[in-house]
């Protein structure tokens, strides 16, 4: 089954099956990836931020920055109201970032392939994001739903497409991230396979199409994590600047 | 060739198919509920203490670091100006300097000038009255010899006319009238010289 495309998505065991109560909660080879992911930023940036020289090298320009672009990015779509969030949007990214990354590695697994572990983040977002917002401007924050300027007549079919907009953000932002991720590897799995199956005499298209997709992979891995982390910008705007 | 090609289609579709299908049949693994639990779990966890140490260890280091980078250009920008000012004012100084032993090297130049046109006037205005006392001197020399000599002529005529007299006359004329005669004679002749 090597040959199956989706095969590279699958979730085994690493290691004993570790149970709470009746929930399995083995770690497995997507656990594995979050660890290493996350570990791997750890590592990077506190070596960056370990050294304060007035002139940073290497690691600490890298790390130095990351942190104005997150910085820049925020204060462009949210203002400077959003400065609290900045370290939550900062993790983020860089998780989103260095797991579509470390997927690109061949035989690696893709943490954000999975539909569970984007949803879960865009959920996580889309609630803070949904309190964050009452918690600011109580019952006023349901004026979102209301665009000014709309005819009386035309209201309440605006609100109720509005309603649907705001409830399917976290789907969108989810599947978004999910279904680019699969569908890049899958495709890059298909043209690998081509490759083989057509052997030394005709492997030579899809080989070059290989190398001229994981190249666009790269930037699509990047850009994913940078969209996510954005359209979260664009959310929290809402919720704290309201201005519909 | 044209051959070749069609071949090549038809292989790249049925390779297509095939694994389409193996995908159908597969399915896809994240739809399996089977580890969503242990993801969700997991990426919690992993998250969670992501977050956790980047907010509280890494991320305030990494912006106290680009403060006190800022913080430092600034200071360094700002000594460089007073620096750039300090450099300033001594040029405006040293120029001032310039500018005023310009001007005294003038001053001296002109008095030094002045000095010496005073002294060459000084001691001109000083010949030329030497030169005056002089001709004052040579040209009352000359007059009184005019004056003097007209007297000595006019006696030396009465004395000669008295000899002259005595010898054609054989006797002795009273000097006094001989030269009263000489007198008138001499003051007709200087009438007539003046005319």
């Amino acid at each position: 089954m090597a040959s199956n495309p989706m095969y590279q998505f699958n979730v085994y065991r690493i290691g004993p099956e570790i149970k709470l109560g009746s929930v399995d909660i083995s770690f497995t080879n997507a656990s594995l990836f979050m660890v290493i992911s996350s570990l791997a930023i750890l590592i990077i940036f506190n070596l960056g931020a370990k050294k304060k020289t007035l002139i940073p090298d290497k690691l600490q320009l890298l790390s130095e920055l990351s942190y104005s672009f997150v910085a820049k990015m925020i204060s462009d779509t949210a203002g400077s109201k959003a400065k609290p969030y900045f370290s939550f949007i900062f993790s983020l990214f860089m998780f989103v970032l260095f797991c579509n990354m470390f997927g690109m590695i061949p035989y690696a697994f893709t943490v954000t392939s999975h539909i569970i572990v984007t949803f879960v983040l865009a959920a996580f977002i889309f609630v803070g994001v949904t309190i964050i917002g009452f918690m600011k401007h109580g019952l006023g924050y349901l004026k979102l739903f209301v665009p000014s300027g709309v005819p009386m007549v035309l209201l309440p079919l605006i609100v109720v497409i509005e309603i649907i907009s705001y409830l399917s953000r976290p789907i969108s932002l989810s599947v978004r991230l999910f279904a680019n991720m699969m569908a890049g590897h899958t495709m890059m799995k298909v043209f690998g396979g081509f490759v083989i199956s057509l052997g030394i005499v005709g492997g030579w298209l899809p080989l070059s199409f290989s190398v001229a997709l994981t190249g666009l992979e790269i930037l699509v891995a990047f850009l994913q994590a940078y969209v996510f982390a954005i359209l979260t910008c664009i959310y929290l705007n809402d919720a704290l600047n309201l201005h519909h | 060739m044209l051959k070749k090609i069609v071949f090549l289609i038809f292989v790249t579709c049925f390779a297509c198919f095939n694994i389409v299908f193996a995908a159908e049949s597969g399915g896809m693994p994240q739809l399996n509920p089977e580890f969503w639990i242990s993801q969700i779990f997991w990426l919690i966890i992993t998250f969670g203490i992501l977050f956790i140490v980047l907010t509280k260890v890494i991320l305030p280091k990494i912006s106290d670091n680009l403060e006190t980078r800022k913080s430092q250009i600034l200071e360094n920008i700002e000594t460089a100006d007073k620096q750039k000012e300090a450099s300033q004012k001594k040029i405006d100084e040293y120029e001032k300097i310039i500018l005023d032993s310009k001007l005294k090297a003038k001053s001296y130049f002109n008095e030094a000038r002045e000095k010496i046109l005073d002294d060459i006037n000084k001691k001109r205005a000083a010949l030329e009255k030497d030169l005056d006392e002089e001709v004052d001197e040579v040209e009352k020399e000359l007059s009184d010899l005019k004056n003097k000599s007209g007297e000595k002529i006019n006696k030396i005529a009465a004395e000669t006319s008295a000899e002259l007299i005595k010898e054609l006359i054989g006797e002795e004329v009273n000097s006094s009238s001989i030269a009263a005669i000489v007198e008138d004679q001499s003051k007709i002749n200087k009438e007539r010289k003046d005319v």
